[in-house]
């Protein structure tokens, strides 16, 4: 028996295994030295994971009498999570040393915390659940401060660390209303529990949940953290913290909402639709007045996630669909973006203000055009792909019953264009100031351009994730 | 040629990704190159086009030379063109060498300049022949980018205040219409334009927060689109982003805006609203009429006003809208009839007066009126072309013009005596706007001491207005080569609306007395 459960939990045991042995090999070989060749190796190890998990076809399996849950919904989120992460890690290299901040320690934690989201997506237990999550939490805590030098990066840290703490105890207040009402902390449980109706205790256990998740998927209003997170951390870090874990949040929330609580769907939809618009509707507002590219991503995240809510605030199998298709789609577009925030730089210094974007599509027409591609693609503009993003989740929401979230999503999208035209506007009709430096970076430039690739050649088929994101679904709602 | 509406459709995208990839440096040479392979590829795009034209069977309402195939989501790849859209490929593909070699003057970023034409290009050919209602969108809302690039980068002055709105009006527009083209999809399930149209959606009446909507779904979705559409067109009042980017947009931009994204509008009633929405059609026929009539009325006072050319023709590009709205609505054969042969003698008409105003302004480098004054004296050839579009733009009979207003009006006035009353009156005004803007740039004495050197249309320029006029010409005095074309689909088109609305009406009754 045991010898099966670890089989199972195999990918996540040879990770783990793997940060200990690079943690005890760079403490005994002292400095940082191996610090690049360990981010190349992490990153190549994810690559190899992914590769493993997303072939292996094994239908559903349990682990550890149903804590831990290896199916295709978890497989599809683990391999986005791990192929997202290992392109950040390889994004960030460069600009990290160059800054004396690549430690050894940085790949490791990074991977420790791809564990930690393996595990939230993989959960099939409030206790599995809330251990995968604090582990994810407790490495991107040790991220943000990575820069101990640097007062925002610090205050960044403690930031995310306060609030982050306050809500992982609202989560496990829920928790704990919830094992009180069920008896159990098995998702398999809860569910026959409240099948159809819940007691209200219970609704409230669902509440103080649902709140920790927003919390960790930035939805407002719970995203106060966001915007002073992703603009104090160093940029690579943000990257990460745009990407990776919101998909496993992303995950996770949707694991939690259709494993444990599927037989009330109507009682939490109201609530994730709320989350959901408030999200669109405040990312897109608050971000048309931002200065600060990381600033502005972090609104526009929390814009996406909106949208991301609202394909599971249908709650259906489609609306699953539509949530993993969208976030893919979302990260992809994201990895692009930010290689291109780390090559934002004048005189060696990273810039971060939008205004010396100005002119820049004279200055290198190539990156400009590709970042041109990946904010009409933000902006949700056909026929890029994201786009599709946006129709899918649209069409979830209209099938859920929820059609007036779909209008209020396509307005807000509207006024979310308006600040992803600003960054055209500047590069390209803005007046002639100050040059960035051209960084010659291939993997940076590789990345951007793929990404922006990806947005037009995708529209042929979305590279085949349809199917992929659609069987993952129908493993988790039934 | 079996893919021939594909080959048309990506001819300029094929030719745009060649010179986005092979072509470098920004040198004399460079920019020839530009602009010979853009010229080079729309013509061709025209003369495969053709094909189109010649093999098509005005007979069969069908639509022709479809081309399916599977995408994502149950949706298709499906093209396919019908007498109703036909013409509107052609009028694109047309228009568009005549737009690059009215360019030919650009010198600034000339390769990107091409290049978003040629991106347009394949986008509006892509909005007429898309027979699939996502497919349709993606081309319909594609297009924003290249025109938004165009405004804004080689644009006036006020290019930015002028691309953003654009942008974000147009885009608000649409987005509406998408939900309820998911809304569609959801209903019928499918997303094919042919099924969708024989497609009955529902339309019994149902309250919203205590508004009670007559026409229930149907007016819905009528609405949806018409935000689209009516922004698109674009019809009083949303149509302050017009002037705004005509003005602002370079001379090929306007022609290309003027010319074909308008139709979009009208092409958008006449294979959307009416026939897949017709009780929903019906219930705000008044409203659309009505405000048609406003359009053409006021809209023409407004040009009255104005000190700058392109702006004045602007307006009047509202006005004649107003025309095509209101034939659409009218929903009998004179009517439709009209405001297709209108929309497309509007795409020559007022692409060549903005052409017109390009000349004089590559010149002179102004728009305002109060600039110039006899020129006759100095520009004859200009003077007689100028002229001449001038009264097609009047609607004197003889050119295309006419034709399409007096239709237009004749289709109406059998719906609505007071609307034609009324819009008869704009064709008076239209005569005052258009004559006195003649009046104050081209007759009288040059006095104007800059105005002294100035020279007359060089061979470049006269070949780009000769097809306009010949066009012009052509249908103003033979109007059955169009009217041939797409009147068994207008016939089928009406006859469809008309049982649809029986059907409606007769299922309504039915409803009520069993009650």
């Amino acid at each position: 028996m045991i010898q099966a459960d670890l089989n199972i939990i195999l990918p996540e045991i040879v990770l783990s295994v793997f940060a200990m042995m690079g943690l005890l090999g760079a403490v005994y070989s002292g400095k940082d030295k191996m610090a690049g060749m360990l981010v190349w190796f992490t990153a190549a190890l994810f690559v190899a994971l992914a590769f493993w998990i997303g072939t292996g076809n094994h239908g559903t399996r349990e682990a550890f009498g149903g804590m831990f849950q290896d199916d295709a919904f978890a497989r599809f989120a683990k391999v986005t999570i791990l192929l997202s992460a290992a392109a950040v890690l390889v994004m960030g290299q460069e600009y990290m040393a160059r800054r004396g901040m690549l430690r050894f320690e940085y790949p490791l934690l990074v991977a420790l915390c791809a564990v930690g989201m393996m595990m939230m997506v993989s959960a099939g237990d409030l206790m599995a659940l809330y251990m995968g999550l604090e582990l994810q939490s407790l490495s991107l805590y040790v991220v943000a401060s990575l820069r101990r030098d640097s007062v925002r990066s610090t205050e960044a840290g403690l930031k995310y660390f306060v609030l982050g703490a306050l809500s992982s105890g609202l989560l496990l207040y829920g928790a704990s209303l919830v094992y009180g009402f069920a008896g159990t902390t098995q998702f398999a449980g809860i569910i026959e529990a409240a099948d159809g109706h819940a007691p209200i205790g219970m609704l409230f256990g669902v509440v103080f949940v649902i709140s920790g998740l927003a919390f960790k998927v930035s939805a407002v209003p719970f995203h106060m953290w966001t915007p002073d997170v992703y603009e104090g951390a160093p940029t690579p870090i943000t990257a990460f913290f745009a990407t990776a874990p919101k998909v496993a949040a992303m995950g996770l929330f949707a694991r939690v909402v259709h494993d444990a609580f599927g037989g009330i769907v109507s009682d939490w939809q109201q609530i994730v639709a709320l989350l959901s618009v408030l999200s669109m509707f405040l990312g897109a507002v608050a971000a048309i007045g931002q200065r600060d590219i990381k600033r502005l991503m972090a609104y526009s995240s929390i814009a996406h996630m909106g949208f991301a809510l609202m394909g599971l605030a249908s709650g259906t199998a489609f609306g699953v669909q539509a949530m993993l298709i969208y976030m893919a789609i979302y990260v992809t577009m994201n990895i692009g973006t930010f290689a291109f925030i780390l090559s934002m730089q004048k005189d060696g210094q990273p810039v971060t203000d939008i205004a010396s974007l100005n002119m820049y599509s004279k200055q290198s027409p190539a990156r400009a055009l590709a970042m041109l591609i990946l904010m009409f693609s933000l902006a949700g503009v056909p026929p890029l792909v994201g786009f599709f993003g946006k129709f899918y989740v649209l069409r979830a929401a209209y099938d859920g019953g929820l059609a007036w979230l779909a209008v209020a999503g396509v307005i807000a999208s509207v006024i979310g264009a308006f600040y992803y035209l600003r960054i055209v506007f500047f590069m390209y009709f803005g007046e002639e100031g100050e040059a960035l430096d051209t960084p010659r970076s291939p993997v940076l430039w590789g990345m951007l351009m793929a990404s922006a690739a990806i947005m037009v050649v995708g529209v042929i088929n979305l590279f085949g994730i349809e199917g992929m994101a659609q069987a993952a679904a129908a493993t988790l709602v039934n | 040629m079996e893919n021939v509406l594909s080959i048309t459709t990506f001819i300029p995208l094929i030719a745009a990704a060649i010179l986005a990839i092979f072509l470098r440096g920004e040198d004399e040479a460079a920019q020839r190159n530009a602009k010979w392979v853009a010229l080079a590829a729309t013509v061709v795009t025209f003369l495969v086009s053709l094909f189109i034209l010649f093999d098509f069977d005005p007979s069969n309402t069908d639509f022709q030379f479809v081309e399916e195939r599977q995408w994502l989501l149950g949706l298709k790849y499906k093209m396919g063109v019908d007498g109703i859209s036909v013409l509107f490929v052609m009028l694109t593909t047309f228009m568009m060498p005549i737009t690059i070699a009215a360019s030919w003057n650009v010198s600034h970023r000339v390769k990107e300049y091409m290049i978003a034409f040629l991106l347009l290009e394949t986008l509006m050919l892509g909005v007429f022949m898309a027979l699939d209602l996502v497919l349709f969108y993606m081309f319909f809302e594609a297009g924003l980018i290249p025109m938004f690039l165009i405004i804004g980068i080689w644009g006036g002055k006020e290019r930015i205040y002028a691309s953003f709105k654009f942008f974000l009006y147009t885009f608000l527009g649409s987005v509406l219409m998408l939900v309820a083209m998911v809304a569609m999809f959801a209903d019928a399930g499918t997303t094919d334009i042919p099924t969708l149209m024989r497609h009955v959606f529902d339309s019994e009446n149902f309250s919203i927060l205590g508004i009670h909507i007559v026409g229930g779904m149907q007016t819905l979705m009528f609405l949806a689109f018409f935000a689209s559409f009516a922004v698109k067109m674009p019809m009083w009042p949303v149509h302050t982003w017009l002037p705004d980017a005509h003005v602002q947009a370079p001379t090929a931009g306007s022609v290309v805006l003027a010319a074909i994204l308008l139709k979009m509008g009208g092409y958008g009633f006449l294979r959307f609203s009416l026939p897949m929405f017709p009780v929903g059609a019906d219930v705000l026929t008044p409203l659309v009429l009505w405000m048609s009539a406003i359009a053409i009325v006021y809209t023409s006072l407004v040009a009255l006003a104005q000190e700058d050319m392109k702006k004045l023709i602007a307006y009047s590009s509202v006005a004649h809208m107003g025309y095509v709205t209101m034939g659409i609505f009218a929903a009998n054969q004179q009517g439709i009839d009209g405001a297709i042969f209108q929309m497309l003698s509007h795409g020559f008409i007022s692409g060549a007066l903005f052409l017109c105003v390009g000349v004089i302004y590559d010149r002179m480098h102004t728009r305002e009126i109060d600039a110039y004054g006899g020129l006759v004296n100095r520009m004859p050839a200009y003077a007689l072309i100028f002229m001449f579009f001038t009264m097609a733009n009047v609607g004197l009979p003889g050119t295309s013009g006419f034709i399409g207003e007096f239709l237009t009006l004749v289709g109406i006035f059998k719906v609505n005596t007071w609307v034609a009353a009324v819009a008869t009156s704009g064709v008076i005004l239209s005569a005052a706007y258009a004559l006195w803007l003649y009046r104050r740039v081209v007759m009288g004495d040059l006095i104007k001491e800059s105005l002294k050197t100035i020279s007359d249309m060089g061979g470049r320029e006269r070949a780009i207005f000769a097809p306009l006029v010949v066009m012009t010409l052509l249908l103003g005095v033979y109007p059955s080569l169009v009217t041939d074309i797409i009147g068994p689909s207008v016939e089928a088109l009406i006859s469809n609306y008309d049982t649809a609305l029986v059907d409606a009406h007769s299922a309504t009754q039915v409803a009520e007395t069993s009650h």
